[in-house]
């Protein structure tokens, strides 16, 4: 199907159905129940799912196949962000043309710091990408006042009158795509249940369908083979007599146009942005989403990503007296000293517990959380048949 | 010329400042071949260790004095410091003036303690691990260190006064022959700048003049050969960590009446100090120490307001764009060793 392994078909279904049914499966607790703020299926949150599972798909291309560890890579997003809305302001109001744009300049930007990047590697390369990103955002912040709008960033303003859209004087500009507003969204109730089914939200999971199936093309492609070549030993591969600089810096680019898009769509939901966007430590994060979930692998930057917005979004909303209220059945002491032992690692302290996560996949998961789940699996299959299962265990070839 | 005096003295503590870090880390990388994303944390922590004992100092017995009342009408609540009323007002009074300076004696052994723990707890088994392994894990040690901080601290900047001796600011003018108020050089700004010097100039003195020194200078240059005669190299490059960790906390003690403390000042200083130790060379403890101070000064150099007419925006990049450079044009940096950190 469409070109793709039996395996990789499959695969890329089960994302298709997830990310069309996430309004429902996100929203498993009736909206009235205590549990209700484990509910992550609203629009905002949603949105920022995939499009944050675009930046790490893209951002994976990079590291999960070339190994090459970019510090930078929030440069090309704000970067899109910034082109999509100057379109958004100056063109028309339909997210498209704003799009494209921000993949182009990402490419373009991505193309120039690539070129220049990828003549190190190891950490220089990582060191060289920060540099970039950091003159990106400090130029941002203070000189490009005039294009970013400094601290404050650019919103669309009531001032604005895109070219070929017919506004009110006065009235503020929505997003939209051929018509059909971002912000509209039909609520659906069923008993206690309430699932919203927002435009925004699919139209950003189109797009990263699309991504996810872009990303299993490259990945299975034999350019693909050549960026795990570059990974695994870029000197045997120059004395096969190939050149590896033209191969990555071609991951580079479309890793970039892949944040390009991602920051693109990001501004076509909230029709603003800022120069933090392209802070390092956005940068970062992206770097902790495609570990987290599992660098190298298809689906692991997406579940990193999600895992991450989830626990920014609702852990961080568990306060001390939500705690209480769950552990109420505990004698009171009890109660209390579980309440303040659990409660450094939620709500404000959630960044705590990422790191520790973070830290724990790291030690014991180099794989990421997806080699967890593999080992999980292997575990109970080894108890079924009771042997080993021995052709998973390649040796490598050195 | 006045004005380029006070932009090199400017840039001397910031410059001190990444000096300080770049040792510790190059130290760190230059042992262990382990590259370091926490040890802008361990500057951040030595920071905390004045703000610890500051607090511990004027720790306070509360007593009611019923001849005044407060503006309640309560009977008035004087607090008393412990250290005042062991060691006589006078007394008291000259330690927590002086808290700052004698956090110094406080931190080392907790740093010592920390770099320990942490290189036997976590560095350890990284050794045999890739690069961006280390990079990874100590980036999320870092993460988790901050966030502890914060948990007891809060998240909002902390004063932490100098002592008063060196709260005003020193007419540097004068000493060379300039009219007076025209170089204003802050007092303590002085003694960070000397301070640096003497940390950098023990730890230098450390490794060149003893033989332990002479040890680890022969287990930077070949781990393998040093092991084989029979020295337990490991032991004494742990000891390097808890030195390296060490140097970063007093840098960050020093470093809290500069910029009042916050839980990510270790972040915010770890990314400068990485792009000083490439520039400078990894590897290289001179190279380190030359390149915090270089970068210190071209920065405070570049926000001379004729630079900003020049090429606006110079001084918010000048950093970047001189490591940019300095990593295309020298490939092991300013003063790297041959064979180090090269792929």
């Amino acid at each position: 199907m469409l070109g793709l392994r039996k395996k990789d078909a499959g695969l890329l279904l089960l994302v298709t159905v997830l990310t069309v049914m996430a309004p429902v499966l996100l929203n498993p607790f009736p909206v009235d129940s205590a549990m209700a703020q484990f509910n992550a299926g609203y629009p905002d949150l949603m949105q920022r799912f995939v499009i944050f599972g675009i930046f790490a798909i893209g951002f994976n291309i990079l590291f999960g196949l070339t190994g090459y560890l970019s510090f930078g890579h929030a440069a090309f997003l704000g970067v899109g962000s910034y082109a999509t809305i100057w379109m958004m302001k100056l063109l028309t109001l339909n997210i498209l043309p704003g799009i494209f744009m921000a993949i182009v300049f990402a490419a373009l930007f991505a193309v120039m710091v690539g070129y220049i990047s990828l003549r190190r590697s190891g950490i220089y390369f990582s060191i060289l990408t920060l540099a970039f990103a950091q003159m990106s955002y400090a130029l941002a912040y203070s000189v490009l006042t005039p294009i970013t709008g400094g601290e404050t960033g650019l919103q669309i303003k009531p001032t604005d009158t895109p070219l070929l859209a017919n506004l009110e004087p006065g009235e503020i500009g929505r997003a939209s795509l051929f018509g059909l507003e971002m912000s509209q969204s039909s609520i659906i109730r069923m008993g206690g249940w309430e699932f919203t089914l927002n435009v925004g939200y699919y139209v950003c999971a189109m797009a990263m369908i699309l991504a996810f199936y872009m990303a299993i093309r490259i990945f299975r492609s034999p350019f693909g083979m050549m960026l795990r070549a570059v990974k695994s030993n870029q000197n045997r591969m120059y004395y096969t007599g190939l050149n590896a600089r033209p191969y990555t810096l071609a991951a580079f680019v479309i890793s970039g146009m892949y944040a390009g898009l991602a920051g693109g769509l990001m501004v076509a939901m909230d029709t603003q942005v800022g120069p933090e966007r392209m802070f390092w430590t956005a940068s970062g994060e992206v770097v902790l989403m495609t570990i987290l979930g599992g660098a190298g692998t298809l689906i692991g930057p997406v579940l990193g990503a999600g895992m991450i917005k989830y626990m920014e979004n609702i852990v961080s909303k568990i306060n001390d007296q939500i705690l209480h209220t769950w552990f109420a059945f505990l004698p009171d002491g009890l109660e209390d000293a579980v309440v303040a032992m659990i409660y450094p690692f939620v709500g404000k302290g959630w960044h705590l517990t990422l790191g520790l996560m973070f830290m724990a996949v790291v030690i014991f998961l180099p794989g990421g959380l997806l080699e967890g789940g593999d080992r999980i699996r292997n575990a109970f299959r080894r108890k079924r048949t009771g042997k080993e299962d021995t052709a998973k265990q390649r040796t490598p070839a050195e | 010329m006045d004005q380029v005096i006070v932009q090199i003295l400017n840039g001397l503590d910031k410059g001190s400042a990444y000096a300080l870090i770049a040792l510790g880390l190059t130290l760190i990388f230059g042992t262990l071949g382990v590259v370091n994303f926490a040890h802008g944390a361990l500057f951040m922590i030595g920071a905390f260790c004045a703000v610890t004992l500051q607090r511990i100092l004027t720790l306070s017995s509360v007593t009611e004095d019923p001849t005044r009342t407060d503006f309640l009408g309560n009977p008035m609540k004087i607090e008393t410091p412990y250290v005042e009323s062991w060691f006589g007002e006078a007394i008291g009074a000259g330690i927590i003036d002086w808290s700052v300076p004698l956090a110094i004696f406080f931190a080392i052994p907790i740093m010592m303690l920390v770099g320990y723990l942490m290189e036997h707890g976590l560095i350890r088994h990284f050794y045999k691990r890739p690069h961006a392994d280390q990079i990874l894990v100590t980036f999320g040690l870092a993460i988790v260190l901050q966030e502890i901080v914060k948990y007891f601290y809060g998240a909002n900047p902390i004063q932490t006064p100098a002592p008063d001796a060196f709260t005003g600011s020193f007419d540097f003018g004068v000493l060379l022959g300039f009219d007076p108020l025209t170089i204003m050089y802050p007092y303590w700004r002085l003694v960070y700048f000397a301070f640096a010097a003497l940390v950098i100039g023990a730890v230098f003195a450390f490794l060149q003049f003893t033989t332990f020194g002479m040890v680890v200078r022969a287990g930077m240059a070949d781990r393998e050969t040093v092991g084989l005669l029979g020295i337990d190299i490991d032991k004494r490059f742990t000891l390097m960590f808890a030195l390296a960790a060490c140097v970063a906390g007093v840098a960050g003690v020093m470093y809290a009446p500069i910029v009042a403390p916050n839980y990510h000042m270790g972040m915010d200083f770890l990314v400068l100090s990485f792009v000083v130790v490439v520039v400078g060379g990894m590897g290289s403890l001179p190279g380190a120490v030359f390149a915090g101070f270089l970068l210190g000064i071209l920065e405070s150099f570049a926000s001379m307001p004729f630079m900003v007419d020049a090429i606006p925006g110079i001084n918010q990049i000048i950093i970047y764009l001189v490591a940019i450079i300095i990593l295309l044009t020298r490939p092991r940096g300013l003063m790297g060793r041959k064979g180090v950190m090269e792929e």
